[in-house]
């Protein structure tokens, strides 16, 4: 019934094949076509991923008995550091501006992003980054003071090795990249939506992706002057952090985290993108609350710059300021639980779908759920004071990033697959991946939460034989493996089937977004036509003339 | 049809935004965030380090505010210059061009002399807390007004091979942004390292 020709699967359309004259390597490291570069951005972060895993593998290996020698005090210290700095920057920031970047213009019916070339910078800056922060290892040695960096340990005097400078002008590169990024992506969804498709309109990834944008426009800053201030100290014997001349150590902190508290939104406002992409989807039924999903993103947003020293409880910065910090923290579950209950009312009453992507989005409402709760705990600042650098928090973070973060980002990897490469993920192989990464993350993280209130510290190489210790620290370490053979099965399935797996077609799950409405994968040019935009859900209202949305809209 | 009607009006005006000065506006988002962080750090050793006292002592706002005078009147330049583009007067706005570019310069010129005068006076990065607030500060604006001052020279040799034959060029009033915000940023700077010891 619809008045637009959409090609069938396999069929090209007439401009997609002359167009990609570039074949092979150099056609892909001198692209400036957002889905080259969208899909360079991924690979990137799952080769990052792969180091920052193994590195969590030898962490797990070290700590699966007491008093064990697998690793030396230094090395640890340098593997943990080199772990939590990978993930973050390296491989949860990447995979969310890759996804974006294949994905914002396809989605608002665009044929690029504003300024392609200067996304291909923002590429390399981030490749380039990732690898200076590695080249450390062979230059005398990785950093060794924790992702955030703490100074004055940061400092000269008690990081000797090149470490931290390395970790310094390889985030910043990388840091950079991402400021450029966020630029190009804002400008993107600002000026180039498809005529029709009004800010209303527009799909809640896009818009999470926008306020993510908004979030690394202000908050990377912060990092970038810490980093500069650190390496001043470092190379010119400056004072910024030196607290006995002059200096402030708990400054940095402060720098530091007003950065690291919207980053923590950064790399899981897109993942909640995604699974507002992927349930209403799987369910059949148009998102729960669209305005409020939109606009609790946006509290987030906001607060998310007020909360920062909850992440200092244990500094002493007295009464009033915890408290203040405190009740900002939990003002931020909030506007979290309405986007909770907006998606378990999406799914009520709909005919669910559990494929892959959809078990992943459903798992993410579970253990995301939990590290919200833990999360609250943590924002009670005498709860804090308990609990602060053991396990407990340890357990926390991996809830929210890795049952956060890592849970969406494969909903939106399954559920987007097919539209990147023209096939199917396998359906079999892919529930072997989700239930190996459920069963295996729990194990590994939720005994954590016990050896934490056990008083288990993190960020020590080993530990004494207390009773249970051993046995809990075990099943983490074998929980760790599971994940490890559970991230092998899905690299497994996108080799296999890239190549081999079932034909996509333009739209397989039936969804509703622009980017269905052209082949898969697309043209380089993206749309030849782009179907009239009327509501929210255009190719609802294309495939259902009876029944459209808008008729319905008041 | 009212929200329709809305919706193509909200549309309109964002597209009235150029491409090239939407997104400078967002780098300077960000970039005045950038040097928040360093001017509060500046403040904040002020508080708590009593560096203020060195300040005092060593700096002289009434040299660095005869400076401080060209810089801002480049901003007065470029703006000349942008009108005389919109008005077709391609000589006017040359001229316009190399004057802002001379201010400019004139301002870094004053900011060498002024680092070379403190090293003589053993004032450094290393050598104190308020050596390395200051001339970390100071230093990135500098740095700012430099890649200002080239972007400014390309406009220049741009225009001298008649590049803007438009009455509207997005790369002059994109620069010309640029321009302002340095010269607004100097503001904050001299006001809080300057005349904080005067006052």
């Amino acid at each position: 019934m619809s008045d637009i020709p959409f090609p069938g699967a396999g069929e090209a359309l007439p401009l997609a094949g002359p167009q990609e004259k570039t074949a092979g390597l150099l056609g892909w490291i001198s692209s400036v076509d957002h889905k080259r570069i969208g899909i360079m951005y991924l690979l990137a972060a799952l080769i990052y991923f792969g180091a920052g895993g193994i590195e969590a593998l030898l962490m797990r290996i070290q700590l699966a008995e007491p008093v064990n020698s697998f690793l030396s005090p230094g090395v640890f210290d340098q593997i943990f550091t080199m772990h939590g700095t990978t993930m973050i920057f390296l491989v949860a920031m990447p995979v969310l501006t890759g996804l974006a970047n294949y994905l914002v213009p396809l989605m608002i019916g665009a044929s690029d992003v504003a300024f392609p070339r200067l996304n291909a910078l923002s590429l390399w800056l981030l490749v380039f980054g990732g690898v200076l922060l590695y080249f450390s290892f062979i230059a005398g040695g990785a950093p060794a003071a924790g992702w955030f960096n703490y100074a004055p340990l940061s400092e000269k005097a008690y990081s000797t090795t090149k470490g931290v400078d390395y970790y310094s002008l390889g985030l910043l590169a990388a840091g950079i990249g991402s400021v450029v990024a966020a630029i190009n992506l804002i400008v993107t969804i600002l000026k180039y939506r498809a005529p029709g498709l009004s800010i209303k309109r527009l799909p809640l990834f896009i818009w999470m992706v926008l306020v993510t944008q908004i979030l690394i426009l202000l908050a990377l800053p912060a990092l970038n002057a810490s980093l500069v201030m650190i390496l001043i100290d470092r190379t010119l014997s400056a004072h910024f952090f030196l607290p006995f001349s002059g200096g402030s150590a708990v400054l940095w902190q402060h720098y530091f985290w007003a950065f690291g508290h919207p980053e923590v939104y950064i790399v899981i406002l897109p993942a909640f993108g995604m699974i507002s992409e992927v349930i209403p989807v799987f369910s059949r039924k148009p998102i729960y609350g669209y305005e409020y999903v939109a606009a609790s993103t946006v509290a987030i947003g906001v607060l998310s710059f007020l909360v920062w020293a909850h992440h200092m409880f244990a500094v002493g910065l007295g009464h009033s300021i915890d408290s203040m910090f405190a009740i900002s923290s939990l003002l931020i579950a909030v506007p979290t639980g309405v986007k909770i209950f907006n998606w378990i009312a999406t799914m009520w009453h709909g005919s669910i779908r559990f494929t892959t992507s959809m078990l992943f989005a459903t798992g993410f409402l579970v253990v995301f759920t939990v590290g919200g709760l833990s999360g609250v705990s943590l924002a009670v600042f005498p709860v804090d004071w308990q609990v602060t650098d053991t396990y407990y928090l340890v357990a926390h973070l991996h809830y929210v990033l890795f049952g956060g973060t890592i849970f969406g980002v494969f909903a939106g990897l399954y559920y987007w697959f097919p539209k990147m490469t023209g096939r199917m993920l396998d359906e079999k192989l892919g529930k072997w991946h989700f239930w190996t990464t459920l069963i295996g993350f729990n194990m590994t993280f939720f005994v954590m939460h016990i050896l934490g209130l056990m008083g288990m510290t993190r960020r020590v190489y080993t530990y004494p034989n207390y009773p249970g210790w051993g046995t809990l620290n075990m099943i983490s370490t074998i929980g760790a493996v599971i994940m490890g053979i559970s991230s092998l099965i899905f690299i497994w399935n996108v080799m296999v089937s890239r190549r081999r797996g079932k034909l996509a077609g333009d739209n397989p799950w039936e969804a509703w977004s622009l980017e269905w409405a052209t082949t898969s994968p697309p043209p380089v040019h993206n749309f030849d036509r782009i179907p009239p935009i009327r509501s929210r859900r255009p190719l609802w209202d294309l495939a259902h003339p009876e029944n459209p949305d808008w008729k319905n809209e008041h | 049809m009212n929200t329709e009607a809305q919706n193509i009006e909200a549309q309109t005006f964002v597209e009235s935004w150029d491409n090239n000065k939407l997104a400078m506006l967002l780098f300077l988002l960000s970039e005045g965030t950038f040097f928040a962080f360093l001017i509060i750090a500046y403040v904040y050793y002020h508080a708590v380090s009593n560096t203020g006292v060195e300040a005092a002592k060593v700096l002289d706002p009434l040299k660095t505010g005869i400076y401080t005078i060209f810089l801002l009147s480049s901003s007065f330049t470029v703006w000349i210059a942008e009108k005389s583009l919109r008005r077709g007067n391609q000589r006017a706005f040359r001229g316009w061009l190399l004057v802002t570019i001379i201010l400019g310069a004139v301002f870094l010129f004053g900011q060498g002399s002024e680092y070379l005068h403190l090293y003589g006076q053993d004032v450094t990065i290393s050598r104190n807390i308020f050596g390395t607030s200051f001339f970390t500060l100071t230093g990135f604006h500098g740095f700012h007004v430099l890649l200002g001052l080239i972007s400014l020279a390309v406009l220049f040799v741009l225009a001298l091979k008649g590049e803007f034959a438009e009455k509207h060029s997005s790369a002059v009033e994109t620069v010309a942004l640029y321009w302002h915000f340095v010269d607004w940023v100097w503001v904050v700077i001299f006001s809080v390292i300057y005349l904080w010891t005067v006052f």
